[in-house]
């Protein structure tokens, strides 16, 4: 059965509401770091701008020390409550997306690594562009994903989950096309396997969104979503033929 | 961007919170339709509710929700008291035991009862269980040692008081008192053991060890535990009855009301947000 948690009463002992109000503005907080630092780091990589770079690395350390301190809240808040039903399943989902927003950060942190490996090499334009747009994507579902999770909207969690195929979609035609220009001029091999490692990080973070999704959806309906989540991951079946392709 | 458009359509997600399988246990007692009445007043309202051999069901809900009414029913404790009477049905083993011509003492000695407050008789502590085993039985006295002995073991209590079997059942502490309740009823041998609030008054070691008891004592026999503490019910119950206004709001497996009930009155009422 499918209830609204904010549908309910407030507790009786209300001290207990504002425990469970800081660890959502903590999520929030969270969310709004991990988003910045995936455009950012976007941002540096599109612009090569180092310095950019070199600041994402560095915030990622306050998203770590966010993590801990929503963890230390948490299991404070559920020795000194014993939280049952909704309340311990926003504990639990807290705890769980704090750690999918950790990730995100260490993903946009490894994305600004290799903007300051990849320094001033020379990069095809229409490359980036494959980057920036599959970003852009990846951004979208995070940011649907935390406003579904802040309203306790299941449908539009739901909505988050069914569209991670699309990003996958996203990854394996890049994956197509960075190893295309590879055959086609070794010399781009360095750069465009940075490249390839950015994409990758980046389609992760599509999948840490789609975990958030599940999260809202068990907080929302009780209900674990056990569904093989939706693929579109190719890239794995793709055997790089030795004969450069014909144009 | 048609690769958005292509994955549109998945299939919507399975569950995985299935309800427990009740279908593998034995049903000890059903109560069908009951209503009971203190005077003209209604204090329990249609209730339907089935109760499994060998497992332990707890009933919860807010003061005079009719959760130790429904308790006094089962062994027909309100027979004690004029102005209640009953409707319906509790059939235990077959047999409805609000018949009128159901025998009280041995419908009690069938479902055993074990009070908030732990009660012993002003006398040993052996007589306080060889009591009620010769008003069933007579034993030889052999035997009633050995029936005595298996009660106090039973009840985790034979270690403590083993020495002393001949001191005042009212010189023990309030959990060894209440365990050695416990050994009266068990001593008896019954299928049912009805527990109302048993540790209420008890600190929290003695709790444990009642909360340990009741966990090993649901092997030999079929428990229904009144509680007012949620993790208690929690941590002890197989089944969950949330009882409201004299109605039974919602049943099920503990697993489930206490993570994802039903029923919003339900919620509310386990995450303290009543009223």
């Amino acid at each position: 059965m499918i209830q609204d948690p904010n549908a309910g009463h407030a507790h009786t002992v209300a001290s207990f509401d504002t425990d469970l109000k800081v660890l959502d503005d903590m999520v929030a907080d969270m969310g709004t770091r991990a988003g910045r630092a995936l455009t950012e780091a976007t941002r540096a990589l599109m612009d090569r701008d180092i310095q950019l770079a070199q600041q994402v690395i560095a915030s990622d350390r306050s998203l770590d020390l966010l993590q801990h301190e929503l963890e230390e809240k948490a299991v404070a808040t559920i020795a000194r409550r014993q939280p049952m039903a909704v309340d311990l399943r926003e504990i639990v989902s807290a705890m769980r997306i704090a750690g999918d927003l950790e990730r995100v950060g260490d993903l946009a942190k490894n994305v600004a690594k290799r903007v300051v490996a990849i320094g001033e090499q020379p990069s095809p334009l229409n490359l980036a562009t494959g980057l920036s747009t599959l970003s852009e994507r990846v951004n979208q579902q995070l940011t649907a994903v935390l406003k579904a999770y802040a309203a306790r909207n299941d449908k539009a969690a739901l909505e988050v989950w069914r569209a991670d195929g699309a990003i996958d979609g996203l990854f394996t035609s890049l994956f197509r096309e960075l190893l295309t220009y590879m055959m086609e001029d070794p010399r781009s091999i360095g750069y465009c396997t940075h490249l390839l490692f950015c994409a990758k990080n980046l389609e992760r973070v599509g999948d840490h969104a789609t975990n958030i999704a599940e999260t809202a959806h068990y907080v929302i309906t009780g209900e674990a979503l056990i569904a093989e989540r939706p693929k579109g991951d190719e890239s794995s079946a793709i055997e790089p033929s030795l004969r450069p392709p014909q144009t | 961007m048609n690769v958005i458009t292509e994955h549109a359509q998945t299939t919507v997600p399975a569950v995985a919170n299935k309800p427990l399988d009740t279908a593998q246990l034995e049903p000890k007692i059903a109560i069908r339709h009951l209503n009971f009445y203190y005077g003209d007043a209604r204090a329990l309202k249609d209730i339907s509710l089935t109760l499994y051999k060998n497992t332990v069901t707890a009933f919860i809900g807010p003061s005079g929700c009719g959760k130790s009414t429904l308790l006094r029913v089962l062994n027909r404790m309100y027979d004690l008291y004029p102005n209640q009477h009953s409707e319906g049905e509790v059939i235990f083993d077959g047999d409805n035991i609000l018949a009128p011509k159901q025998d009280l003492n041995l419908l009690r000695a069938r479902i055993g009862m074990v009070f908030q407050k732990p009660t012993p008789f002003p006398m040993s502590i052996f007589e306080n269980i060889a009591f009620g085993v010769r008003l069933y039985e007579k034993l030889p006295n052999s035997e009633l040692e050995y029936r005595v002995e298996h009660a106090l073991r039973r009840a985790a209590l034979w270690d403590e008081v083993k020495d002393k079997l001949k001191a005042n059942g009212l010189s023990l502490s309030g959990g060894q008192q209440q365990r050695l309740c416990i050994a009266r009823t068990v001593a008896v041998k019954p299928e049912v053991i009805l527990f109302d609030e048993p540790c209420s008054a008890l600190d929290p070691i003695s709790t444990a060890k009642i909360e340990e008891l009741i966990d090993e004592l649901k092997a030999d026999y079929t428990i229904i535990i009144v509680t007012h503490n949620m993790q208690q019910a929690a941590r002890v119950s197989d089944f969950t009855a949330f009882m409201y206004l004299g109605q039974l709001v919602e049943s099920g497996s503990t697993q489930k009301i206490f993570t994802s009930p039903g029923d919003q009155r339900t919620q509310d009422y386990i995450t303290g947000r009543f009223g």
